[in-house]
């Protein structure tokens, strides 16, 4: 099995994934996005970074380069696929996932460890922690706010797919726990199917022991879920 | 064919905070200004031709749906107009 990690021009922590998904011992390698993707691929991450300088809107440009169509088709095989950050908003704009993710309430980049609360413990991504887990996740964005429709929001509760939560270190759901106005603290979202899932939190940045915890490795490990 | 210059304006739907608008409003009313709301929009000018004026917009409105807009959050209206 091979994970490829899609690299576009701005992407930029493509090779923290590479680098994580090694220490996991996951088979992976950095794809350039005109090379299109790869036939033995069996995941995908979308990584974090800053793809066509976010002209127009984070993630925009990306999820219109053809690729995408590829990256669509695999997901609609049942290919895991996991956007991160960067990735996350191209998945959005790529229509891989509802919402989008726009500008931070306050503004500005924010760069600081976050409590996450998982949402479902019974999908790939999640199946090493337990509902209600509370993990310590970095963000690091300007453009993380979740927003949508409420009306689609609801329907997105209603069928259990949101995946992770801003909390306090207890697991509560507080406006101060919210980092950047996302509505109900939304962080990471599934697809239409639960292999497909985007979240703004870099999972890849506490997966190595040495660089401040552990708490993503789960969600990396849902790449293997083939 | 018809020159044309479609001009597409590109808004937060109403509802939607606009953080950027926001720290902009504050701004000019540090500067002094009395103002109520302020709100900030895109606009994109594209020179074309097309056949019609309507298969003008036509195109324009594929582009807006496509990439200019993201319907998830935003408005958008779109302006025709003859180009000299």
């Amino acid at each position: 099995m091979t994970v490829s990690i899609i690299r576009f021009g701005g992407s930029n922590c493509d090779r923290d994934a590479e680098r994580a998904l090694s220490h996991l011992e996951i088979d992976a390698e950095i794809v350039w996005h005109e090379d299109g993707l790869p036939a033995e691929t069996t995941g995908i991450v979308l990584p974090g970074g800053f793809s066509y300088g976010d002209y127009l809107r984070a993630g925009a440009m990306a999820a219109r380069s053809p690729i995408m169509a590829e990256v669509r088709d695999a997901a609609a095989d049942g290919v895991p696929v996991l956007g991160v950050c960067n990735g996350a908003q191209v998945g959005c704009e790529s229509g891989l996932t509802d919402g989008a993710f726009t500008t931070n309430e306050s503004a500005r980049f924010q760069c600081e460890h976050v409590y996450l609360r998982v949402e479902r413990d019974d999908t790939p991504w999640t199946e090493a922690y337990d509902e209600g887990e509370v993990l310590e996740i970095p963000i690091a964005h300007g453009e993380g706010r979740y927003e949508i429709d409420d009306d689609r929001l609801e329907e997105l509760e209603a069928e259990n797919r949101v995946l992770f939560r801003y909390c306090d270190e207890d697991g509560e759901l507080t406006e101060d726990a919210n980092p950047n106005g996302s509505k109900h603290n939304v962080a990471g979202v599934l697809g239409d199917r639960d292999s497909v899932a985007v979240l703004m939190p870099h999972p890849e940045r506490v997966t190595l022991p040495d660089i401040g915890g552990t708490d993503g490795q789960g969600v990396l490990r849902g790449l293997e879920s083939v | 064919m018809t020159a044309y210059t479609a001009t597409v304006t590109v808004r937060l739907k109403h509802g939607v905070l606009d953080p950027e608008a926001e720290t902009t409003k504050r701004s000019l009313e540090r500067l002094g200004f009395d103002l109520e709301a302020l709100r900030s929009a895109d606009r994109f000018e594209i020179d074309l031709e097309a056949d019609s004026a309507g298969n003008a917009e036509e195109e324009v409105e594929e582009m807006a749906e496509r990439l200019l807009a993201n319907p998830t959050i935003h408005d958008y209206d779109i302006d025709v107009a003859e180009r000299e």
